[in-house]
């Protein structure tokens, strides 16, 4: 295990180089007359970034190109991400001052999504072709089709419209009030975990179904095993070892969805910092969000990985 | 022998082997002997013409799927002629009708400028099917390119070209299409370009798991021996046999690049007004007037999720049908092939 936590360690490395290649790249594609248009149109002029050289040395632009990538790359590396050229702070502070909204919206949504998922796939599985599995692949289906940016338009329109009431948007820390923290996230979280739970629970069918036609499932009720035990102690926990592999897939997705459901709910987190920096032209800050989830994404499928050679012991490591 | 004893690798679009013989020859004479002495023949067993076969078979194998084709033939005429069905186009500004609700003269309501939400959807459905088409075809032509040569050169080529992939696929989707957009700018143009680019790269691990399982058979290696050039090789023998699961992902994308068209132009990213995309349409900007005017919200959600509701099924039936390889469990074919009984 330790060696291939290693090895999987170093397979990273150029992953990561071609990721860093490609958010690097992105800067360097801006158009010279984008560097015009942010001077005429995003009013810099208060901030000391009044000229044209002045806005090219911010954005690190007046170097040879290899020279820039290998300053800005171990910048990085230790942390440093530039400054924002609308209000001069670090790039980093920005960043974790929205970190801490955005984290708790996808963990939440993740939640919420594996466990309304999970039982109905399971069920769907266990009782193939009948009303219930009907309504849950339905429901699935429907629940695929609807984009998440119009279910959250929908939940804040029609109970103000019916009720006048409209979710609250003032966020307070988790730890300080976990109550008022969650009066403000619950719904958003409910919002981004049902659209989410449409793709789990297709898949948590399909893995069950897998394992009902095994040999080994067969055997267990051929021992007389009761349903439940067929079906919990058996089934569901070899079912279940692919699913973990769609956390991977999902928390890309995940941010996305944060970055659409902050913005209908007017939450302070990540997405909406990337869009108002998106507005401004800000690039280190945009270069800076780029970069951080393409790294966690990277985190989190080693984490998967790793799990799954834990929960699955037919994965060897030393092949 | 009914339509449910066609062997899945005998799919409507397999070339090989279903040309130049009978198309009724039964694949294994035993069962099907067994089969027409118990099964009385009612159905025209299968027809020469495979088209006509894999219509007949979408239709009575996979209703839903068949509904979903429905939907996106409905999808692509209601584009097709969107300015015959809503000849006052997409933008006629009528302060006077502003907000006004559903009617027997506005059909879905009118907006905030006094346009016919009814006119604006259904020049709607002709954006959404511009750009579906081009960004599709373009990330499959990215796809085809990429996964053809990285699948069946190998080695180094290969692995270097995998590792590009792997660096552009751990970033979210919607992450990339923003931080591209804010670079490039927003418009239809770019938005196809990107969303090309976006999903050609990610289809392209699809492409290359389907030629690396080809390659390996062995007309391939008969052509090699014969001296066949590379590229004669990879558009005569592996494309065609890697073209189902290329169908499959090109009906897949449609919807993908619906729903992120959208997803951009809620967000005020993709293609800017007055042109009316459905995201757009959702957008921030009208929010406002939603709350008084709540078929504003509602109209262009409705038929966003209609369109996408039936590329999917009609996707999944496809991929049912043509592609026993990438099939889940979950089709009613599988369980009808697997219910068939021990000979």
């Amino acid at each position: 295990m330790g060696t291939y936590l290693l090895r999987r360690l170093l397979a990273l490395i150029p992953t990561l180089i071609v990721a860093s290649i490609i958010v690097f790249g992105v800067v360097r594609l801006i158009p010279g007359d984008v560097l015009d248009l942010m001077l005429t149109e995003n009013d810099y002029a208060s901030t000391g970034h009044d000229t044209r050289a002045e806005l090219e040395q911010a954005l690190g632009l007046d170097k040879p190109i290899y020279m820039q990538y290998l300053s800005w790359a171990g910048n990085a590396l230790q942390g440093d991400l530039g400054d924002s050229l609308w209000r001069n702070t670090p790039v980093t502070r920005e960043i974790g001052d929205r970190m801490p909204v955005t984290l708790q919206l996808g963990i939440f949504s993740l939640i919420i999504a594996l466990t309304i998922a999970i039982p109905i796939g399971i069920y769907s599985a266990v009782r193939q072709e009948t009303l219930g599995d009907n309504v849950g692949r339905t429901f699935s289906i429907v629940a695929l089709a609807i984009p998440n940016f119009w279910l959250g338009t929908m939940v804040v329109i029609l109970p103000s419209m019916w009720w006048g009431w409209s979710p609250p948007n003032d966020i307070v820390p988790f730890f300080e009030d976990p109550i008022e923290n969650l009066k403000v996230l619950l719904l958003p979280s409910l919002v981004l975990g049902a659209s989410l739970s449409a793709v789990v629970m297709r898949m948590t069918r399909t893995m069950m179904l897998e394992v009902l036609r095994q040999d080994y499932i067969r055997t267990a009720w051929a021992k007389g095993l009761p349903e439940r035990t067929v079906v919990i102690r058996h089934a569901v926990k070899n079912a279940l070892i692919p699913v973990i592999t769609l956390i991977g897939i999902l928390v890309p997705i995940l941010f996305g969805g944060t970055v659409i459901i902050e913005q209908i709910f007017r939450l302070p987190g990540l997405g909406e910092l990337l869009l108002q920096s998106v507005n401004t032209r800000d690039y280190p800050i945009i270069t800076g969000i780029f970069l951080i989830t393409g790294v966690v994404v990277m985190l989190v499928n080693l984490l998967v990985d790793m799990c799954y050679g834990l929960l699955d012991p037919k994965v060897r490591y030393d092949s | 022998m009914t339509v449910d004893q066609i062997s899945p690798q005998q799919s409507a679009f397999s070339r090989k082997g279903a040309e130049g013989k009978d198309p009724r020859a039964p694949v294994e004479p035993g069962r099907a002997m067994a089969d027409e002495s118990a099964v009385p023949i009612r159905v025209p067993l299968r027809y020469r013409n495979r088209h006509v076969e894999f219509f007949y078979r979408l239709v009575t194998e996979r209703p839903m799927g068949a509904f979903g084709a429905l939907i996106c033939i409905i999808l692509l005429l209601t584009g097709l002629f969107a300015s015959v069905i809503a000849p006052e186009g997409y933008n006629a500004i009528a302060p006077l009708d502003r907000l006004k609700p559903p009617s027997a003269e506005h059909w879905l309501g009118t907006d905030h400028l006094g346009r016919d939400v009814f006119a604006r959807i259904v020049h709607g459905a002709q954006l959404s099917v511009i750009v579906a088409f081009a960004a599709t075809t373009l990330s499959i032509v990215i796809s085809v390119v990429i996964g053809l040569v990285s699948g069946y050169l190998g080695g180094r080529t290969d692995m270097t070209t995998q590792r590009l992939v792997d660096g552009w696929m751990c970033f979210p989707d919607l992450i990339i299409l923003i931080v591209a957009v804010s670079v490039i700018g927003p418009g239809t143009w770019q938005v196809i370009l990107i969303l090309g680019l976006l999903f050609g790269i990610s289809g392209s691990r699809i492409v290359r798991g389907a030629v690396l399982s080809t390659k390996e058979n062995i007309y391939v290696h008969a052509a090699k021996s014969m001296g066949a050039s590379t590229l004669w090789i990879l558009w005569r023998h592996i494309l065609p046999n890697v073209m189902p699961p290329i169908i499959v992902l090109f009906t897949t994308r449609l919807a993908a690049v619906i729903l992120a068209e959208s997803g951009l132009s809620f967000l005020g990213l993709g293609i800017p007004p007055p042109a009316p995309s459905w995201g757009g349409m959702l957008s921030l900007d009208g929010r406002s007037y939603m709350f008084v005017a709540p078929w504003l919200a509602i109209m262009p959600g409705v038929a966003l999720a209609i369109a996408v509701f039936g590329i999917n099924m009609f996707g999944d039936a496809l991929r049912d049908l043509l592609d026993p390889r990438m099939r889940g469990g979950t089709g009613r074919y599988m369980a009808r092939v697997n219910r068939k009984p021990m000979p």
